[in-house]
């Protein structure tokens, strides 16, 4: 069981790598078809082997350190992002059980019972990466990004643990693999939560410091925000573990909302049960691919808000529309039972 | 459908958090060796912080806004009320009106704390 465990983890590491690998590509190729150019089209076919190009050439780079810097921290700040980053997927069903040689292994790190406050205590940790790097860097700019990444993060993520209350109340349980189960065929979250779901899309993209949120990393004020005094690897970490948190965000997103693994008619298919896994990570990876696409989309067409908005939207807006989103709900499943 | 959970459940989370940071130690390892090789330079100019190429001036161990201090207070402050939301939310179809009504009164002194934050201005960004 262990050595299945560990597989698991290293084929989920290697698939959130190689996802967030060619997001970069694909998020460039979106962006070009957006502003009507070709995006990168040299590295190889359609530009394939260009993620691959960037990421050797990330390890090739020289470290830098300025003097200044506090160099544990320094080193302990990108390495600790995607640490957290590579976590997250822990409590994630990826599909149903598969069956070797009679023994039966679920495709889920770990079910524990409390699957969702899991995810927010690790993503919570998240700010530290982001705080140690901005300020290990001793780079006015670097503090800046910083400062506003841990207060952008923190706003939202009280608007989040809010919006995800009402769809504990309809399931009563904290575990995924209960929630998913819930939500057989088309009788998904999303129906019954959609401004649930709305919140939450909104403080995914604050989160994960994408843009209209990416005011940490805002070039056009800050240079590069908490990662501008970083080179090589270092640098790599940052941009890589933004994708696979955008990966793991729409992980989430579709195991919470939109019915993780469950589609329509795919269990009257009658297949095998590894063939039937296969299908349903398959339909769970397309779903992840879809909030992939939203997270680009809004991207390349929306500018960037003012910090002052961000905090409206966030204190003055979600915050109490999560709060009234949890009473209707109650009314209404009391007035149902 | 009641299920048992036994803390032997979060054994492969120690399994992952393993694999994940032996990942990020051996590309750390692995960048500092075959990174560029021209560390035997060690300049002053080269090794300064980044300033849009002008003179550095102190360094970024200076005081920031106080507002974003306020917003960590307030976020401890909220976060540890949301989170005495998620058990009444698990238990929220056995409990009933009864239970809906006391969260009530609990939502009820957290919106006036709420209210009272926004009255003195804690959420302006503006002034």
């Amino acid at each position: 069981m262990l050595i299945f465990k560990t597989i698991l983890a290293s084929a989920i590491l290697l698939l959130s790598l190689v996802v967030a690998m060619y997001s970069t590509l694909i998020e460039r190729k979106i962006a070009g078809f957006f502003q009507d150019r070709l995006g990168p089209n040299r590295a190889g076919p359609w530009g394939l082997l260009q993620p691959l190009a960037d990421g050797i050439k990330l390890f090739f780079k020289e470290e830098f350190m300025p003097n200044t810097a506090d160099k544990f921290l320094y080193i302990l700040g990108p390495s600790l992002t995607m640490l957290i980053a590579c976590l997250t997927s822990a409590v994630i069903p990826w599909g149903p059980d598969i069956v070797i040689n009679g023994q039966v292994f679920s495709l889920q790190m770990a079910d524990v019972n409390i699957g969702i406050l899991y995810i927010f205590a690790i993503v919570s940790i998240g700010v530290y990466g982001i705080m140690i790097g901005g300020w290990a860097s001793n780079n006015k700019y670097a503090l800046l990004g910083a400062v506003r990444a841990s207060s952008q993060m923190i706003s939202y993520e009280l608007a989040m643990s809010l919006s995800i209350i009402t769809i504990v109340m309809m399931s009563g349980s904290l575990s995924m693999r209960d929630i998913v189960n819930q939500q057989q065929g088309f009788n998904w979250n999303i129906w019954y939560q959609p401004l649930g779901f709305i919140i939450f899309l909104i403080c995914a993209f604050a989160e994960t410091n994408r843009s209209p949120f990416d005011l940490p990393e805002c070039e056009t004020e800050l240079v590069g925000g908490y990662h501008t005094e970083y080179s090589s690897m270092k640098l790599g970490f940052y941009l890589f573990s933004e994708y696979i948190n955008m990966f793991i965000s729409g992980a989430v997103m579709a195991t919470l909302f939109l019915g993780g693994y469950h589609f329509p008619f795919i269990d009257k298919l009658g297949l095998s049960p590894n063939a039937f896994a296969f299908v349903s990570f398959l339909v769970l990876f397309a779903k992840i691919t879809f909030f992939g696409f939203i997270f680009m989309w809004v991207r390349w067409t929306l500018p960037r808000f003012r910090y002052d908005q961000l905090m409206r939207l966030g204190w003055k807006a979600l915050i109490p529309l999560a709060i009234l989103n949890v009473l209707i709900t109650g009314v209404v499943i009391l007035l149902n039972q | 459908m009641e299920r048992t959970f036994i803390p032997s459940d979060y054994i492969p989370i120690v399994v992952q958090s393993v694999v994940a940071l032996g990942f990020v130690v051996i590309t750390m390892v692995l960048t500092h060796f075959i990174g560029g090789k021209r560390k035997k330079i060690h300049t002053l100019r080269k090794e300064e912080n980044f300033e849009c190429g002008i003179e550095v001036r102190g360094n970024a161990r200076f005081p920031f806004s106080v507002k974003y201090f306020l917003i960590a207070i307030l976020f401890v402050l909220f976060d540890v009320e949301i989170i005495f939301f998620y058990p009444w939310a698990i238990n929220f179809k056995d409990f009933g009106w009864n239970g809906f009504l006391e969260m009530l009164l609990f939502l009820f002194f957290l919106l006036f704390g709420f209210y009272y934050i926004y009255k003195k201005g804690a959420l302006n960004w503006e002034e």
